[in-house]
């Protein structure tokens, strides 16, 4: 699904990645985790194709060099991510925001873009699923949205969208634990052998719900240990000074 | 049929229009042309004197220059003030010879080719589609008392209805360019509601018959007779295509005791190419009179075409409780400019305005919002309310906001809200990763910024408002 070999990312001239290696193959969960600072965010938004980086290495996506592909094209080709801070559009409303893109992403496969009655039963069926309230979906996009809110639209955005590599920024920070337990809802029942997630985390609690495949520790723009879901116990212990 | 007959039907056919063709106004601006166009026209001898007397008003007149677009001094004997509609020979043969990108335009916009034909100035054969459409509106029209035909035609049918309106409102001795429009006017609508009625559907232009190449000068006259509503849309998202630079209409729209006008525009005049050259000059003159109490009249415009807009459609609110509205979006790209507001007077007591201007700009582009909220002493318990907001995509455009409040009253409350903003880069980053590309993101964000004034416009005119929304600011991200 994703393959990452000596990663190097900088923005005006700064490292952020200093040669990441990760390979990530379908139907798997990789968690990465991290100190403040370590690049996390970075790895995110270079995999989504966001402007601004000096990209070098490689990066692949099921096979095609992602590197000099814009980011719409990206989307289309089914590589979401979950933002931080997902961003307030005053006066677009939410279906109307989320159909667009949903037919942008059909349209792109070659499939039949969905029309409105059929969209609304798709999102009514989808916000059923994840226990959320569907009255938040006529609101103008994020405005006025709490962050518990904005995160749970992100993961309502990724069941109707049908990623293959979904990458989740950080969704789990001031969460309560209703609203993680919606999140972790919503990338379980999303699993499948076809589908991969990237889960970036500060804390190991979201790992009590979503159980990753592996947990990598990223340091310094390099990941400097790979292990298993007792990875990030070991680390909620510890922290992450000892490991460098 | 053989192809020589064919040829040879098509010119026995177009064979009839030559008379027509040559009936041209001589050139430059004097009393032989206010002369020919009344006679072309005519016109009974109080309508004459009426344009020549606004002629001899303009001699002693001068362009106003407070503006912020400036443009080349125009020589007003260099232009022709009257020519027939072309005659089919001129026009385009088919589609094929239309340019590519304004067909391309039409197809985005999702236009019927057979409104594309017309749009495009080719020539259709005089029975077609939407003649006999707009008959049958004609029939349902008069059917209610309700006058709608071309101006030229009420002068002669309705002339005490025109004698006792014209000018009303946009005296002859306005201004430059409102005197130069009562002077030589050559066509635009006269609408007349009855008292009580309320019209049954909204009335275009695009259903008038002979509607196309009303001119340069266009002159609409609008009656809203007691407790009659009308709504009215003037326009057309589609590029027009036009000869003529300098447009100088006016519009006079009068609303009596209990009755409301909903006027809305979309122009879409040629805005010159990606360097500034070429476009059309839009000095437009649009007032309304709430002239009785209670009355209402509401302007929406979308401007999005021409070189220069120039235009503040306004409301005298003379009627105790009425009420004036502006909505008003105005897109400016390349090197475009608008100056554009409105000005509400407020005379009868309790009388309410409100205010909502967008202004986008991009490019080179450089837009401005000026507006007047007048309230007179006499105007007790009035009550305005205006936000302007511009955004700004690029860092060569300009916005700028210019209000002028007076308020001659205490018992009357002044609101004013402004906010400039640039297209944020992380919206659009946001929307390219929902799979949205740079087009769709710019139309989707610049939609929800003009949300509050798309939704005034008939649900006709909204679909395609929203996709030009997107098609004017082409190009001018990324």
């Amino acid at each position: 699904m994703l393959e990452i070999k000596n990663l190097k990312a900088s923005i005006n001239n700064k490292p952020i990645l200093k040669g990441l290696n990760l390979n990530i193959k379908p139907g798997e969960l990789h968690a990465i985790m991290g100190p403040n600072g370590s690049g996390k965010s970075t790895l995110a938004n270079v995999l989504s194709g966001k402007n601004g980086y000096e990209v070098s290495g490689v990066l692949n996506y099921k096979g095609e060099n992602l590197k000099e592909i814009p980011v719409e094209v990206r989307a289309q080709k089914g590589i979401f991510l979950a933002f931080q801070y997902p961003l307030e559009i005053p006066g677009v409303n939410t279906n109307i925001f989320l159909k667009t893109s949903l037919n942008s992403i059909l349209k792109a496969k070659g499939d039949k873009e969905l029309d409105s009655l059929a969209f609304l039963k798709l999102v009514r069926e989808k916000s059923l699923e994840l226990g959320i309230d569907e009255k938040f979906l006529s609101r103008q996009l994020n405005v006025g949205f709490s962050g518990g809110e904005k995160k749970k639209n992100e993961i309502l955005q990724m069941k109707i969208l049908e990623p293959y590599l979904s990458i989740l920024d950080e969704t789990d920070s001031g969460l309560d634990i209703d609203a993680l337990k919606i999140i972790a809802k919503g990338v379980n029942s999303s699993r499948s052998s076809k589908k991969s997630f990237l889960v970036i985390t500060h804390y190991q609690r979201l790992l009590d719900y979503i159980k990753p495949d592996f947990v990598h520790v990223l340091a310094d723009g390099k990941i400097v240990k790979t292990g298993c879901g007792e990875l990030a116990q070991e680390l909620e212990k510890t922290g992450y000074t000892k490991l460098n | 049929m053989n192809q020589q007959e064919l040829e040879k039907n098509k010119e026995y056919k177009y064979g009839f229009t030559t008379d027509i063709e040559s009936v041209r106004a001589p050139k430059g601006l004097n009393e032989e042309t206010i002369q020919f166009i009344s006679k072309i026209k005519k016109e009974p001898e109080w309508m004459l004197n009426w344009r020549l007397k606004a002629y001899k008003r303009l001699k002693s007149l001068k362009e106003p220059n407070w503006q912020k677009p400036k443009y080349p001094k125009i020589n007003y004997q260099d232009l022709y003030y009257y020519s027939a509609p072309k005659s089919a020979q001129d026009k385009p043969k088919s589609l094929d010879e239309v340019d590519p990108k304004l067909l391309e335009t039409y197809a985005k916009l999702g236009i019927p080719l057979k409104e594309q034909e017309k749009l495009s100035g080719v020539a259709v054969d005089a029975v077609f589609d939407s003649v006999s459409v707009a008959t049958t509106f004609k029939d349902k029209l008069t059917e209610k008392g309700i006058i709608f035909c071309p101006i030229s035609e009420a002068i002669q049918k309705h002339p005490a209805l025109v004698k006792k309106y014209i000018g009303s409102v946009i005296p002859i001795t306005d201004h430059y360019f409102a005197t130069l429009n009562s002077a030589v006017f050559t066509d635009g609508s006269f609408v007349y509601i009855p008292e009580g009625v309320r019209c049954p559907m909204e009335l275009s232009t695009y259903f008038r018959i002979n509607a196309s190449e009303t001119g340069q000068f266009e002159r609409t006259l609008i009656i809203a007779d007691k407790g009659s509503y009308v709504s009215y849309l003037e326009g057309c998202t589609a590029p027009m295509r036009d000869e003529n630079q300098l447009h100088a209409a006016n519009v006079e729209l009068i609303a009596l005791d209990d009755a409301e006008i909903k006027y809305s525009t979309v122009q879409n005049w040629y805005p010159g190419d990606e360097n500034g050259k070429g476009g059309i000059y839009n000095f437009v003159t649009k007032r309304g009179a709430c002239r009785g109490k209670n009355s209402k009249i509401s302007w929406t415009q979308v401007e999005t075409g021409s070189a220069i807009t120039w235009k503040y459609p306004s409301c005298i609110l003379q009627g105790d409780n009425s009420v004036g509205e502006f909505y008003s979006i105005a897109i400016t790209n390349n090197y475009q400019k608008a100056d554009t507001g409105t000005k509400m007077i407020h005379l009868g007591k309790n009388t309410k305005s409100k205010i909502i201007s967008k202004g986008i700009s991009a490019g080179n582009a450089d837009n401005t919002y000026r507006g007047l909220v007048d309230i007179k002493q006499k105007a007790v318990n009035s009550r305005n309310y205006t936000q302007c907001d511009s955004l700004l995509m690029g860092n060569k455009c300009g916005a700028h906001t210019i209000p002028y409040i007076k308020n001659k009253n205490s018992s009357s409350i002044v609101e004013h809200e402004a906010t400039t903003s640039k297209i944020n880069e992380e919206q659009l980053y946001y929307c390219n990763q929902r799979g949205l590309n740079q087009e769709e993101a710019v139309g989707l964000i610049v939609n929800g910024f003009c949300k509050e004034v798309l939704q005034q416009l008939p649900m006709e005119f909204a679909v395609e408002a929203q996709k030009l929304v997107g098609i004017s600011l082409e190009g001018s991200v990324g």
